[in-house]
């Protein structure tokens, strides 16, 4: 690798050739400002759009101002990031931002953790002289039931276009209109429900202002709380414990179960349930699935479709509901988590402490927009009354005057806050799969499982395969994470499995639910992914169940009121179907 | 048409095809070209005006001179003299021929054109050139 | 074997077409048949002749007869008169406006004496439609030279010629081809770029309508010198006619094997395809047009990397425009040497103009480099309209800038352009006179660039419009001289922090114009005047006492604004006054003044 002199503000550094001048200043610790820019090179999530300028610097030779992060270094490059012309262009870019943006950050909800906002605030700007009574872009605010579209407050980083299309391979968001009336939208401006969006909620994730937002119910889980007459249940899912410390400034990888549980109940919820508990019912039926479809395949059932596709993430549910409408018979018909929990909830626990099911609410902590989604799916019945993400419960806490970071650690409630190690690294790629093979194995071959690692599961390389090892049979598993990654794979599939995968595990999400699109803002930091997945495999080393067959609530839960998986009931309450949907 | 397969191909379907555009780069510099105009009114084209004007055509090809124009007028007004011929040589007056053979456009040819000197069968007339 | 005695050439231009050339093709026909000569003179349509102030324009060969302003009606007589019995159509030959002198032969007229066509050799000379017209023209014969040397050789052939792309940014063609031939892939490709976009500029349009195979030709030249085996036409498809010629010319070099594969016997397999645009001015930003090419939205990216280097399909591509490919035969056909005779130091060759404005002669020019704006605006120009003053010219387009009085003897070439705050641009020329308020030139322009803006970069998307903002403000009356400061402020970091040489010059006309016409700018803010009176926002009508109250004004006002008893003089509300001046005109007394 050749190496490239460059001189930025006096300081002389050598950086491998193809690395921008932004990269270069970071290693001299010359910290430029950016906008558009997003490198999260763990995920393909490389946003080089170089629209906003901010990021311009004087070059050298060079007659107007170069965008550090998207010009190469060249050798004998000198750079400077400070003169009196760089400040006063990024002011003037930036009072032409703001002279196109609304004003309201009192009452935004990205107020606090905007970036537009934190370049304001580093620039000291006290009055924007530039379009003073000048024109204001305005659009109609789209509000799905999961994300919230206000396009007024759109720089035109590009970087949910860039998420949606490279990344995630949706489609449902592109540049539209020229010049001052361009904007990013949706194909004929539809609303986000009409149009081919999975409600993944990426585009939120990296959105660095209030333009794509969260539709938020933390008000209405509140007015819940307050009603005598309402038994509020809350379950969390597994991501949520190992990134909800960051918003009360833990350390990245935090695991903060027990001090969760303790907030919860401090706000009122009348029962503190995992989702964890559900997963390990959705192992159940899963596993169930897959050992029923294997052995049917086995003994030459010609009519069996393999792979199973996992089904527990609702984005991506979405997504082979629109973009592979031929492929809805592979999927395992198993809800999510979320819904299983809102089913159990309401029939088997409800009739369990005869609780009126009009009087339940049930409200899901999700790392996910999708799952606010999901959980107003028609065919689910309203078994989750209110989904609310990661970044709202942390607001509910700091609303109700909790002290976080002192509160002591507690236990869930029991029946359905009983898990086992296997539901909780759900909340990581590869995560479902491992626990599913954990099942299936002591199933399939009546062998006790010693070493429950599958560590050939693990990792974070977009599409992954592994062959394991069950008895006399070569299970070939394939993962994917991220919707892009897993078109990759469903193309293969159509084009008749040629690497015989028997099972796949899909996340929407990069990373899986530990970058979901609810988790707390990462601000283009990979790192952060991978401190919470390290952390979800740390909770489940400490679990003393790590299989989830073995969950003792999940054994009492078949042997009192499904019988057994797939049973009549079970297919009643824990699964579904898929239909095709036609959209743009 | 058969694909061109050389630049020699090229060439000699250039050369073919030049007098397609030979008469317009020609009178681009009609100055300095020599004109010989055939008069191709009624009068002239009964007389026979046509087969001299091809003729002229045929033997400034053969002859391969290229600094000829050959064009048409109207009835220059010498009806009885038909076929009549104006040739015009760069910076000089316009001289009219009557009864055109294709011996006398010869002689044009050769020794007019070629070599200046006046052939017989010129109408002595005070002429006045179509274009003034 | 031909026997044609006489040519006569129709306009085919869009201009002209517009203006019947077609009909009067058909007429000229129908006579010539009626008078038995179909056998002897031949009838042409062919490209621009570039005088489209007079257009439709009829030429008859081998007498080199001009005819002006010729309409369907006119042929009989052309063909009675002028074919038949050898008299010139007096009335309809063209008459030089100064001297008064009928001039019937193009060599001779001021329009075309000091022009040189090269690019335009054969626009209005051939059929563009035949292509062994243009063989005929030593077409192709430049690619059949090309194919005898070493692709290093074509390369430095057109280096040595100095030839700068004619598309606006003025960039070396020879580089340009070398970088793509250094740059090695599977797959390269040569794109030709005819989405020519600015206001009142048709340059390339009248190439490709008046001689598509020189573009084709040149394609190929660059095929061969770079390694590419495709070729690909970006051009916008409102210019149908354009597309049509070319489609036909792309075709019958197929049918010829001068395209395809094997060409001339030489194994250089090279084909062409085109791709239309929808007509938006960014998209002649080489990389948006590559990203529109793709299918993607027409927005540009920043070089690095340059098309050279990641261009269509991520693939090294080789970008030059109409004109620029124009001129790659004649350099071969008559030397790189005779090419770079032409011109001045670093601007060697012609170029192309669209001259248009308060000037007398509107067309299509073609000047060698070095040539002054004087001898453009007054000798071929004709000078300015109803014989008012000279007040700037406009070079370059929305890029570009205003030139002045002061720089009427500056030879124009690239880097003087440049050197006076204005640009070559794509060679749009317009002239502007007392009349127009420069302020109010500046707003026009910007309301293009507004307009044409992409949206992508924010000096761009917000800076053009609050540029535009601020300019209507000044010609509306209502500007402040911290709104001249922050329109100064405001173009010079657009200029260095845009992305894309759209969004870099659109400025340009205000930098230019705020720098010679200053007081113009103060006037509009602190009398509230418009000196060349232009700007209506602030035009007053105002009656003065030769009004005999009458009473017409106030009956014809459409907003009642005229108030006055009979007999009595009458007043304008100027508060509710639309200025749209109909009392003026309904005035027998020329008692409503503008001022």
């Amino acid at each position: 690798m050749s190496e490239l002199k460059i001189t930025i503000d006096g300081k002389e550094t050598m950086v491998a050739k193809g690395a921008t001048i932004l990269e270069a200043a970071k290693a001299v610790g010359v910290h430029i400002p950016t906008l558009c820019h997003l490198d999260l090179h763990d995920t393909k999530m490389v946003n080089q759009a170089a629209s906003c300028r901010i990021c311009v610097v004087e070059v050298d030779g060079r007659r107007n101002l170069a965008p550090a992060c998207a010009t190469p270094v060249t050798d004998g490059m000198v750079v400077n990031t400070r003169s009196v012309k760089v400040l006063n262009a990024r002011k003037v870019v930036l009072e032409l931002l703001l002279s196109d943006h609304p004003k309201d950050c009192l009452v935004c909800e990205k107020s606090g953790r905007c970036e537009l906002q934190d370049v304001a605030v580093k620039f000291g700007v006290r009055e924007i002289r530039i379009g003073k009574d000048g024109a204001q872009s305005t659009y109609p605010v789209d509000e799905s039931k999961a994300i919230v579209r206000d396009m007024d407050k759109c720089i035109m980083c590009r970087r949910c276009e860039t998420m949606c299309n490279k990344v995630q391979t949706v489609g449902a968001l592109s540049g539209i209109n020229r010049g001052f009336n361009a904007v990013v939208s949706t194909a004929f401006e539809a609303d986000l429900l009409d149009s081919v969006c999975t409600h993944c909620g990426q585009c939120v994730a990296v959105c660095p202002t209030g333009a794509l937002c969260e539709k938020e119910h933390a008000w209405d889980v509140v007015r819940h709380l307050a009603d005598p007459d309402k038994v509020v249940v809350v379950q969390t899912a597994p991501a949520v414990r190992a990134a909800l410390g960051e918003e009360f400034g833990m350390e990245a990888g935090t695991l903060v179960t027990g001090k969760m549980v303790a907030a919860l109940r401090a706000l009122g919820f009348n029962y503190v349930f995992d989702t964890d508990f559900a997963a390990d019912v959705t192992i159940m039926e899963e596993g169930a699935e897959l050992i029923d479809r294997l052995t049917r395949f086995q003994t030459g059932d010609t009519s069996v479709r393999l792979p199973i596709l996992t089904s527990c993430c609702p984005a991506w549910v979405n997504f082979i509901e629109s973009q592979f409408p031929d492929l809805l018979d592979i999927p395992s018909t198993a809800r999510s988590p979320q819904q299983m929990f809102g089913a159990i909830a309401k029939n088997y626990f409800a009739e369990k402490y005869n609780i009126p099911r009009e009087k339940m609410v049930v409200v899901s902590i999700m790392p996910c927009l999708a799952k606010k989604y999901e959980a107003s799916r028609p065919e689910f019945n309203n078994d989750v009354d209110l989904s609310i993400s990661t970044r709202e419960l942390a607001h509910l806490i700091k609303r109700a005057n909790i002290d976080f970071n002192n509160l002591p650690e507690e236990d869930f409630d029991n029946p359905l806050g009983e898990s086992t190690g296997a539901s909780v690294i759900f909340g990581t790629t590869g995560g479902v799969i491992e626990a599913a093979t954990r099942t299936a194995y002591e199933i399939l071959t009546g062998e006790t499982l010693e070493k429950v690692d599958f560590e050939a599961l693990r990792g974070f390389d977009g599409v992954r395969s592994a062959t394991v090892k069950v008895g006399d049979m070569d299970l070939n598993i394939g993962i994917a994470h991220g919707l892009g990654n897993a078109r990759e794979l469903l193309e293969e599939i159509q084009n008749g499995n040629p690497r015989n995968f028997h099972a796949i595990e899909i996340m929407a999400c990069p990373g899986g639910c530990i970058g979901g699109g609810g988790q707390p803002y990462h601000h283009g930091d990979s790192e952060i992914l991978k401190k919470r997945q390290a952390a979800i495999y740390t909770e489940d080393r400490n679990k003393p169940i790590r299989k989830s067959h073995e969950n003792p609530f999940v054994k009492e839960l078949y042997a009192n009121y499904f019988g057994k998986p797939m049973s009549h009931k079970a297919h009643d309450l824990l699964h579904t179907h898929y239909e095709a949907k036609d959209r743009v | 048409m058969p694909k061109i397969m050389s630049l020699d191909e090229l060439k000699s379907l250039r050369d073919n095809v030049k007098n397609k555009v030979d008469l317009r780069e020609k009178g681009e510099n009609v100055d300095e070209m020599v004109v010989i105009r055939v008069a191709m009114a009624t009068c002239g084209i009964a007389s026979g005006a046509r087969d001299i004007m091809n003729y002229f055509a045929d033997l400034i090809r053969e002859e391969n001179v290229n600094n000829i124009v050959i064009t048409q007028s109207g009835c220059m007004g010498y009806c009885y003299a038909e076929p009549t011929v104006e040739v015009t040589l760069p910076g000089e007056e316009p001289v009219v021929y009557g009864h055109v053979t294709k011996e006398k456009a010869k002689e044009i040819l050769d020794k007019h054109i070629k070599s200046g000197e006046m052939v017989d069968g010129i109408i002595p007339v005070a002429h006045k050139s179509i274009d003034e | 074997m031909s026997k044609y005695t006489m040519h006569i050439l129709v306009c085919g231009g869009t201009g002209c077409i517009s203006a019947q050339s077609n009909e009067i093709v058909e007429q000229l026909m129908f006579h010539i048949n009626e008078a038995n000569m179909s056998e002897e003179v031949q009838v042409l349509k062919t490209g621009c002749f570039g005088f489209c102030e007079k257009g439709p324009v009829v030429k008859i060969l081998p007498d080199n007869t001009f005819y002006v302003q010729v309409t369907p009606e006119d042929a009989e007589e052309l063909v009675k008169e002028h074919i038949v019995k050898g008299r010139k159509v007096e009335r309809l030959l063209y008459v030089d406006p100064t001297t008064e002198e009928v001039v019937s032969d193009s060599k001779h007229m001021d329009f075309y004496k000091k022009q040189m066509r090269v690019a335009l050799r054969n626009c209005g000379f051939i059929d563009p439609d035949n292509i062994e017209e243009y063989i005929a023209r030593d077409g192709y014969a430049a690619l059949g030279m090309a194919l005898g040397m070493t692709q290093q050789e074509v390369i430095d052939e057109v280096k040595k010629s100095g030839l700068r792309g004619r598309g606006g940014g003025g960039f070396p063609t020879g580089l340009k081809w070398e970088f793509a031939y250094k740059n090695k892939a599977d797959q390269k490709y040569v794109v030709c770029n005819a989405d020519e976009g600015d206001p009142g500029a048709f340059m390339d349009r009248s190439i490709l309508e008046g001689d598509p195979h020189s573009v084709v030709e040149a394609m190929a030249i660059c095929g061969y010198a770079i390694g590419a085996t495709k070729g690909l036409v970006y051009i916008r498809a409102e210019y149908p006619l354009a597309i049509k010629r070319l489609e036909k010319a792309i075709n019958d070099a197929r049918e010829y094997g001068l395209l395809g594969k094997d060409i001339l016997g030489s194994g250089l397999e090279f084909d062409i395809e085109i791709k239309f645009g929808a007509g938006a001015f960014v998209c002649g930003e080489e990389t948006a047009l590559i990203h529109s090419m793709e299918g993607m939205r027409g927005e540009p990216t920043t070089k690095p990397p340059f098309p050279a280097e990641s261009g269509y399909w991520e693939k090294p591509t080789n970008v030059n425009n109409v004109e620029t490919f124009a001129n790659i035969p004649v350099i071969f056909l008559k030397g790189a040497d005779w090419f770079a005779s032409i011109g001045t130091e670093k601007s060697k060759g012609t170029k192309v103009f669209a001259l248009a404005g308060k000037i007398n002669n509107v067309g299509l020019i073609e000047v060698p480099m070095g040539i002054t704006l004087r001898e453009v605006i007054y000798d071929i120009g004709g000078g300015i309209k109803d014989g008012k003053k000279f007040k700037a010219v406009q070079t370059g387009g929305p890029s570009g800038g205003c030139l002045t009085e002061k720089d009427l003897d500056t030879p124009i070439d690239f880097d003087n352009l440049l050197a006076k705050g204005s640009m070559m641009g794509s060679g749009g020329m317009i002239v502007m006179d007392e009349d127009n308020c420069m302020p109010a030139v500046a707003k026009f322009y910007l309301e293009f660039t507004e307009e044409e803006s992409c949206g992508k970069c924010t000096p761009c998307r917000v800076g053009t419009k609050r540029l535009l903002e601020l300019l209507e403000k000044i010609t509306h009356g209502k500007g402040t001289m911290e709104d001249v400061d922050v329109l100064r402020e405001l173009s010079q970091v657009i200029k260095d922090t845009a992305l894309c040489g759209l969004g870099q010059t659109a400025p340009n006309p205000i930098l230019s114009t705020l720098d010679v016409f200053y007081d113009e700018y103060i006037a509009h803010i602190k009398d509230k005047k418009c000196p060349a009176g232009e700007c209506s926002a602030l035009l007053q009508y105002i009656i003065n006492d030769k009004c005999i109250g009458c009473t017409a004004c106030a009956r014809v006002c459409p907003v009642n604004c005229i108030t006055g008893t009979v007999k009595q003089m009458h007043v304008v509300d100027q508060e509710k006054c639309i200025k749209c001046g109909a009392c003026m005109d309904k005035c027998k007394f020329k008692a409503i003044i503008k001022q």
